[in-house]
C-alpha cells in the first residue's frame, strides 16, 4: 500500500467512523415520515350530531398550510389526511384503520369524542402508533402505563373539577354542597375529580348528590331536592340545556347558594342567556382558552395573530367560533411536538418527545397557562384560570389553578 | 315497475348450469380477495357482507313483502348487544354468540310485527322510525347500564383463527363471515324462492286476492317482521365482532336510513340487489368524503340522485335488463347475419 492510498483509505475510515453514527442519530423513520414529509392522520366528525366541532379539523388543516408555506417542520412539509367519522365509533374504527394500514400516516392527532376514541384505543396501542391529543375531556387518556400510546390535550373533567374543590376550601371551608351531576362518564368524572379534591372533608361537605338521565324532560324536581337538603353551595355538573333549567329553576324558588358550572356548560350564549343573565349573577366557572366573542381579548396580541390566520388561511371559518380557537392552539402543540423530534420521525420518538412538553406557551391559551408533561403525566393543559359571571360577561379572576 | 318486479322475483326456472358456473368462479374471486388486498381492505369487505346479510332481511320485508321499516338499525343494535354482552360478561365463544342473536331478534321482530300489523306503509315507517330513533337512548338505560356497559360501550377483542390456520385475524373474521352469510343468503334463497316467497309477494301486490287464496296475512306479515329481524341480529353480532366495539352511538337512526337506502340502491326484490346495496353503504360515503369534506352530504346526495336516475329499479334490477338486452342482441344477430 503506497503512502498515498494509506492517506486516502485512513481518511475513508475516518470519516466512515464519524459520519455512520451521525447519520444513524441523525435520521430515523417510521412509516409515514421521510426527508420530505410527515403524514399525519385525523379523525372528525364533519358530518353528524357532533358536526359543529368539525371546524376543529378545519383549522388545524389551515395552520398546517401556514406550516408548510413556511418551508414545514424541520425541512419536511406536514401531509395532513383529516377524514370524517360522523362521530360514529365504527366509523372511527374504519377510518383509523385506514389511516394506518392504507395510507400509512406516522400517527393519529385529534380523533374527537370519548365513545370514538375508545373504540379505536385498544387498537392503536396493539398496533404502537400514537393517538395523540385526542378531542375529549375524559380523564381515561391520561393512562401512560396501560396506554402509552394515547394521550389527550384539553384540561379533564376532573382537574376542573379539582379546581372548583381547592377554590372552596380556600374561600369557603365550612360549605355544605349539593351536587347535580348527568348520571354518565362524564358526570361520574367530574364528581370523582372534585371529592378527590375536597379530600377528607368531601364526606362531611358534600350534604346531597342527586343525578339526571340526559331522557329526563327537566331538573326541576332535582333542584328542589337540593335546596331541601339546606346546602348553600351548588355544584352543577350539567350539559347545556340542563344547565340552564337549573340555573332558572334554583333563582325561581329562591334558592341563593354560591354556583359552580361545569365548563361544559359555560357559554353565555347556549346556557346563560336561556336562563337568564339576571338569574346567573356571581357563578362561578374556569376558562383556558381565550374566547373571540370576549371584548378583553379585542386587542390580544395572540387572538389578533389568530384573527390575522383565520382571514388568511380559513377564510370561510368563524372568527367568534371557540373551536377554530381550540383548533388552532391544539395542532400547535403537535407542531411543536414535531419539532423536537428533529429527524428522529419514530412513533416511539414522537410519543417520548409528546411526553415531554415544557413550559410550552400557544398565545391563545389564557396568559400564564403552560402546557407541561411527562413520561408519567399524559395530560397537556392542567391549568385554568376561575372567572365569574357578573351578568353581561365572563370575569377572570386570581391566578391561574392547576398544575 | 310493481309488475316487472314481481315477475322478476316470480320463482325462476332452474339454474342454467353456466349460471351455476359463473356463481362458481365468483365464489373462488372472492375466498382469494382476502389475499389480495391489504387487511384493511379485508375489514372493509368483512363489512360488506354484513351489511349484506341486514339487506337481504331487510329486503325481505320491504322489498318482497311491501313493508316499509326505517327502524332496522335497532335490531342490528340489539343483535351487536347480545353478542357482546355474551363475549364481554359470560365469556361465551364469538360463534356461538350468532345463533343467540338471531333467535332474540327473530323473537323481538315478530312481538314487534303483531302491532305493527295494524299499521300500512307509512305509518308501520313511522312506528319502526319510532324504535330506530329510540334505540340508542334505551341501551343507556341506567338500569341495564352493568350489561351495556352505558355510554362507554363494549369493547370486545377480535377472535383468533381457530386450528392454527395460517391467517391474520382479518382474514379469518372474513371467511367466517362469508360462510355466516352463505348460510343466511341460503335460507333467504330458500324461503323466498318458495310458496312463502310467492306469499309474500301476493300479500305486498295484492293483500285482499292474497287473503281470498287462502293465504294468512296476519301471520305471514308477523313472521316476515321475525325473520327479517332475525337476519339483522344475526348481521349486527358479527359486525360487532368485526368492529370490536359496540357503544349507543354506534347506531343512531341515520344506519336505519341507511339500510333502506342500501335496499332500494341495490334493488328492490332482488337477492344479489343485497350486494350492491352493501358496497354502495360501506363504500359511497367514503368516495364522498374524499371529494370534498365541507359536504360530504351533499356529494353522497348527488350521487344516490344519480343512482336512482340511472337505476330506477336498483343495480341488480339494470344488471338485469342489461343482460336480458345482450341475450336479445345476441339472439336476433345470427338472423340478421343469415
Amino acid at each position: 500500500m503506497s503512502a498515498k492510498q494509506l492517506v486516502v483509505s485512513a481518511g475513508v475510515s475516518i470519516g466512515l467512523a464519524l459520519a455512520a453514527p451521525y447519520a444513524l442519530a441523525q435520521k430515523k423513520y417510521d412509516a409515514g415520515a421521510s426527508d420530505t414529509e410527515i403524514k399525519i392522520g385525523n379523525t372528525m366528525p364533519y358530518s353528524g350530531p357532533a358536526s359543529a366541532y368539525g371546524t376543529i379539523g378545519k383549522a388545524a388543516a389551515a395552520y398546517i398550510k401556514k406550516i408548510n408555506e413556511e418551508g414545514g417542520v424541520n425541512g419536511r412539509k406536514i401531509n395532513f389526511i383529516s377524514v370524517d367519522d360522523g362521530y360514529s365509533p365504527p366509523k372511527t374504527v374504519e377510518m383509523a384503520r385506514k389511516l394506518v394500514e392504507q395510507d400509512q400516516v406516522l400517527l393519529l392527532w385529534g380523533p374527537l369524542g370519548t365513545p370514538s376514541n375508545t373504540a379505536i384505543q385498544k387498537y392503536m396501542n396493539a398496533k404502537k402508533v400514537p393517538q395523540l391529543h385526542v378531542y375529549t375531556g375524559a380523564t381515561k387518556w391520561n393512562d401512560p402505563k396501560n396506554f402509552p400510546w394515547t394521550m389527550g390535550w384539553q384540561p379533564s373533567y376532573q382537574a376542573e373539577a379539582r379546581i372548583y374543590a381547592a377554590h372552596l376550601l380556600k374561600t369557603k371551608p365550612d360549605a355544605k354542597v349539593a351536587i347535580l351531576y348527568q348520571n354518565d362518564d362524564y358526570g361520574k368524572d367530574y364528581l370523582k375529580g372534585f371529592k378527590d379534591g375536597l379530600g377528607a372533608k368531601a364526606a362531611t361537605m358534600i350534604i346531597k348528590e342527586v343525578s339526571y338521565e340526559t331522557s329526563d324532560p327537566t331538573v326541576d324536581s332535582q333542584i328542589v331536592q337540593l335546596q331541601g337538603s339546606g346546602a348553600d353551595v351548588f355544584f352543577n355538573i350539567t350539559t347545556p340545556k340542563f344547565a340552564a333549567q337549573a340555573i332558572r329553576k334554583a333563582y325561581d324558588i329562591g334558592w341563593k347558594p354560591v354556583q359552580y358550572l361545569n365548563s361544559v356548560s359555560a357559554s353565555i350564549g347556549s346556557v346563560l342567556k336561556p336562563a337568564g343573565v339576571e338569574k346567573a349573577v356571581g357563578i362561578f366557572s374556569v376558562e383556558y382558552l381565550k374566547d373571540p366573542q370576549d371584548p378583553a381579548f379585542a386587542n390580544d396580541k395572540g387572538m389578533n395573530e389568530w384573527r390575522e390566520f383565520m382571514k388568511k388561511y380559513y377564510p370561510e371559518g368563524n372568527i367568534t367560533d371557540v373551536f377554530n380557537v381550540s383548533g388552532y392552539a391544539s395542532i400547535q402543540t403537535l407542531i411543536q411536538v414535531l419539532k423536537q423530534c428533529g429527524d428522529n420521525l419514530t412513533r416511539e420518538n414522537v410519543m417520548k418527545q409528546a411526553a415531554n412538553l415544557k413550559n410550552f406557551e400557544v398565545n391563545v391559551l389564557l396568559d400564564g397557562i403552560k402546557i407541561n408533561t411527562s413520561p408519567t403525566d399524559f395530560a397537556p393543559i392542567e391549568q385554568e384560570q376561575m372567572a365569574k359571571f357578573d351578568g353581561k360577561e365572563w370575569v377572570r379572576f386570581g391566578e391561574t389553578f392547576g398544575k | 315497475m310493481t309488475t316487472e318486479i314481481a315477475l322478476s322475483a316470480a320463482p325462476a326456472a332452474r339454474p342454467a348450469r353456466s349460471r351455476l358456473a359463473g356463481l362458481a368462479v365468483l365464489f373462488i374471486v372472492v375466498c382469494a380477495l382476502p389475499f389480495l388486498v391489504s387487511s384493511y381492505t379485508t375489514f372493509q369487505l368483512t363489512l360488506v357482507i354484513v351489511y349484506s346479510i341486514v339487506l337481504l332481511g331487510l329486503n325481505i320485508l320491504t322489498g318482497y313483502n311491501g313493508q316499509i321499516s326505517l327502524g332496522h338499525g335497532a335490531f342490528y343494535a340489539i343483535g351487536a348487544y347480545v353478542a357482546a354482552i355474551l363475549m364481554d360478561k359470560y365469556g361465551v365463544p364469538y360463534w356461538a354468540t350468532i345463533p343467540v342473536s338471531g333467535a332474540l331478534c327473530l323473537v323481538v321482530g315478530f312481538l314487534f310485527g303483531l302491532p305493527a300489523l295494524r299499521l300500512e306503509g307509512l305509518y308501520l315507517a313511522l312506528a319502526t322510525f319510532a324504535l330506530g330513533v329510540s334505540m340508542p337512548q334505551l341501551i343507556k338505560y341506567k338500569g341495564i347500564d352493568t350489561w351495556t356497559g352505558g355510554v362507554q360501550g363494549i369493547t370486545i377483542l377480535k377472535p383468533d383463527p381457530p386450528f392454527g390456520l395460517p391467517l391474520n385475524q382479518d382474514q379469518w373474521l372474513f371467511y367466517f363471515c362469508l360462510a355466516v352469510a352463505a348460510v343466511m343468503f341460503w335460507l333467504g334463497w330458500n324461503l323466498l324462492r318458495g310458496r312463502v316467497g310467492r306469499a309474500l309477494i301476493a300479500i305486498r301486490d295484492q293483500p285482499i286476492a292474497a287473503e281470498a287464496m287462502g293465504v294468512n296475512n296476519a301471520m305471514y306479515k308477523s313472521l316476515a317482521f321475525g325473520v327479517s329481524a332475525m337476519f339483522t341480529g344475526v348481521a349486527g353480532a358479527l359486525g360487532a365482532i368485526a368492529v370490536q366495539f359496540v357503544a349507543p352511538d354506534s347506531f343512531s337512526i341515520f344506519l336505519s336510513i341507511s339500510f333502506l337506502v342500501g335496499v332500494v340502491i341495490g334493488g328492490i326484490a332482488s337477492i344479489s340487489g343485497a350486494i350492491w346495496g352493501a358496497l354502495f353503504i360501506q363504500f359511497v360515503p367514503n368516495i364522498a368524503d374524499q371529494i370534498s369534506k365541507a359536504a360530504p352530504w351533499a356529494i353522497y346526495g348527488v350521487f344516490l340522485i344519480g343512482f336512482m336516475y340511472v337505476m330506477p329499479v336498483g343495480v341488480a334490477g339494470a344488471i338485469r335488463i342489461f343482460w336480458a338486452r345482450m341475450k336479445r342482441k345476441a339472439g336476433s344477430s345470427p338472423q340478421r347475419s343469415g
